[in-house]
């Protein structure tokens, strides 16, 4: 059972989901950003998201990719991101790394597994990777014990529903709307019928994210999926601080919120 | 490139009210914005800022054909950015737009379609050979961004195994100084775009800013079918730099009275140096993929056509308009 199964068995048992919070790793600068996701996990995040910041982001909306941007320009470096993993590891949350493809292969799949395996990190969210051409990662992932979560969109079809279903493990990330990141006024209506869909073809746990940014849209999400994933409106808690410490209480504060939704209280 | 943009649109599968576009050059904005006027789609074609700069007369042209043009400013604003964008606005618009990816790059089937789509221009230009010279050329040579316009000209040869094919790259400052748009000659396999190809990249996988003095050609990465048949060997790639190139468009001027294309001028650039190699006997087959209009500024200002006196009729005018830029260059 991995780091990411018990969390989910407990949440489950609690009758709640699970809150899953993103931020990129080295934004604002390497120090904050770990500051950041400590206090996250403080507030009541379960799951660590931590981002890869990448020139080319496509999934990504204005301020994760401005979030990305500050931290290449500040040096973020790939080994970087396994030590920001590193230095959260004591809170006690499972970290994934969310990442596209390129600096994975470039790294080395297997030498990227075992470091980010040896620094205490779960797994890896994988955007621009499709189960399809993913049989590296797999063997790397088995090898060294990490959890592998694909996602998914309103427009996958049943078959790859399935599919993607049975190659991920941890949890499944379902988009909650056909876009990009990025916050929005209203939960969408095509996340509770995405998720349905999953649960016809799957029993794995399932996180919903895109667009989540207060604590009544994590209490919707809450209702009918399994962990609700925040990633845009913590980057802007941080993008619209005077200071690193005003940005690290600001996203404390968000977290507590959204804790309280994902409890459905 | 109509022939590029119109397919798409026109094809049952995607019946769509609406398409975008990236582009370049502008050439691809231009016709993906042309098929939309003509079949009364709404029209989006998504730009980096510094090529709607370099190449303002095809922004204008875009948007006299009723097409938005969006100022992408975000990374190295330029065709790879233009590209994440147009992705960024499809993933959102699927249900109900067209994406009329304008070079050979991006994820499946993207480039297959583009080539096929494409390869028109090379199946014309092998028959008009064999009936103007009898025989088919020595050698068939194109420039190499995306690579759309080679890809086109390369299918229809691939089975010839005599004819020589050769993909001309975007050299910018010298592909040793690191500013330029080479790929095959100077980058490693990477994945950009959902595919996997040659790729300008750091040691970290991020993508590097690409540079040369052709919008349609200032792109970190290639289409993967080039990447492939550079390793099979079949075709050959080489790179121009952005003088090599300019020497070459002054060529096709000064001969041929023919302005074309900067991006095409590398394409001549490669075919001179071929030509030194295999002879005045040898046959070589160019694809002079765009014209040059677009480009008259660009030229003007590199060879300094702007910098003397340009007497304009009428006189006390602000500065030279690209059509009395044109005028002072053709004289």
């Amino acid at each position: 059972m991995s780091a990411i199964d018990e969390l989910f068995a407990r949440t489950r048992a609690e009758g709640r989901a699970a809150l899953v919070g993103y931020l990129p790793a080295g934004f604002p600068d390497q120090e904050t950003s770990i500051a950041a996701l400590t206090a996250m996990v403080e507030a009541g995040v379960d799951l660590l998201e931590i981002g890869l910041p990448y020139s080319d982001p496509v999934m990504d909306g204005p301020a994760i990719q401005a979030a990305a941007d500050q931290a290449l320009a500040g040096g973020t470096r790939t080994k970087d991101v396994i030590e920001v993993v590193r230095a959260v590891a004591s809170t006690g949350a499972p970290t994934v790394i969310m990442t596209y493809w390129n600096p994975v292969e470039r790294y080395g799949v297997d030498r990227f597994a075992a470091d980010l395996a040896e620094a205490g990190g779960a797994g890896l969210i994988t955007p621009d990777l499709i189960p399809d051409e993913a049989a590296e990662w797999d063997a790397a992932s088995r090898a060294h014990e990490l959890d592998r979560v694909f996602l998914v969109s309103p427009s996958s079809t049943d078959a790859r529903l399935d599919m993607t279903a049975k190659a991920s493990s941890g949890f499944i990330y379902a988009t909650a709307v056909m876009g990009v990141t990025g916050t929005r006024e209203q939960t969408s209506s095509l996340a509770p019928e995405l998720v349905a869909r999953l649960r016809a073809v799957t029993d794995k746990p399932i996180g919903v994210g895109l667009g989540v940014s207060n604590g009544e849209q994590a209490r919707e999400i809450a209702e009918f999926a399994d962990a609700v994933i925040v990633g845009s409106a913590f980057v802007r808690r941080m993008l619209e601080s005077e200071t690193a410490a005003a940005g690290v209480e600001s996203v404390r504060e968000l977290a507590q919120e959204l804790r309280r939704g994902v409890e459905r209280s | 490139m109509f022939r590029s943009a119109r397919a798409p649109s026109m094809s049952p599968r995607t019946a769509s009210a609406r398409a975008i576009a990236e582009t370049g050059a502008g050439q691809h904005g231009v016709a993906s914005a042309t098929a939309c006027a003509y079949l009364d789609l709404e029209c989006t074609v998504y730009m980096g800022e510094v090529d709607t700069e370099r190449q303002a007369l095809n922004v204008a042209r875009m948007r006299m054909l009723g097409a938005e043009v969006v100022s992408v400013t975000s990374g190295s604003r330029t065709l790879k950015d233009a590209i994440n964008e147009a992705l960024r606005d499809w993933v959102a618009s699927v249900d109900h737009t067209s994406y009329l990816f304008g070079t050979a790059a991006g994820p499946h089937p993207f480039p297959s379609m583009v080539r096929d789509l494409t390869r028109g221009i090379g199946d014309e230009a092998r028959a008009q050979c064999l009936e103007l010279t009898g025989s088919l050329p020595d050698a068939a040579v194109a420039c190499v961004g995306g690579g759309s316009n080679a890809i086109g000209l390369f299918t229809a040869f691939v089975e010839d195994a005599d004819v020589r094919l050769l993909g001309v790259e975007a050299g910018g400052n010298g592909v040793e100084t690191g500013r330029h748009a080479a790929p095959i000659t100077q980058g490693d396999v990477g994945v950009l775009h959902g595919a996997r190809s040659y790729l300008l990249q750091d040691e970290d996988g991020q993508t590097q800013e690409s540079h040369s003095i052709s919008a349609g050609l200032d792109y970190p990465g290639v289409g993967p079918e080039h990447s492939y048949l550079a390793e099979t060997g079949r075709a050959q790639y080489v790179p121009a730099t952005d003088a090599e190139a300019m020497s070459a468009f002054d060529l096709l001027c000064k001969t041929e009275g023919i302005i074309p294309a900067i991006e095409s001028a590398h394409a001549l650039a490669g075919a001179v140096g071929l030509a030194k190699e295999l002879g005045p006997d040898a046959t070589i087959l160019v694809n002079l993929s765009g014209r040059g209009d677009k480009d008259v500024h660009t030229a003007a200002e590199y060879f300094g056509l702007l910098d003397g006196p340009v007497v304009l009729e009428g006189g006390g005018d602000a500065g030279p308009r690209p059509a009395d830029v044109q005028r002072a260059v053709e004289e």
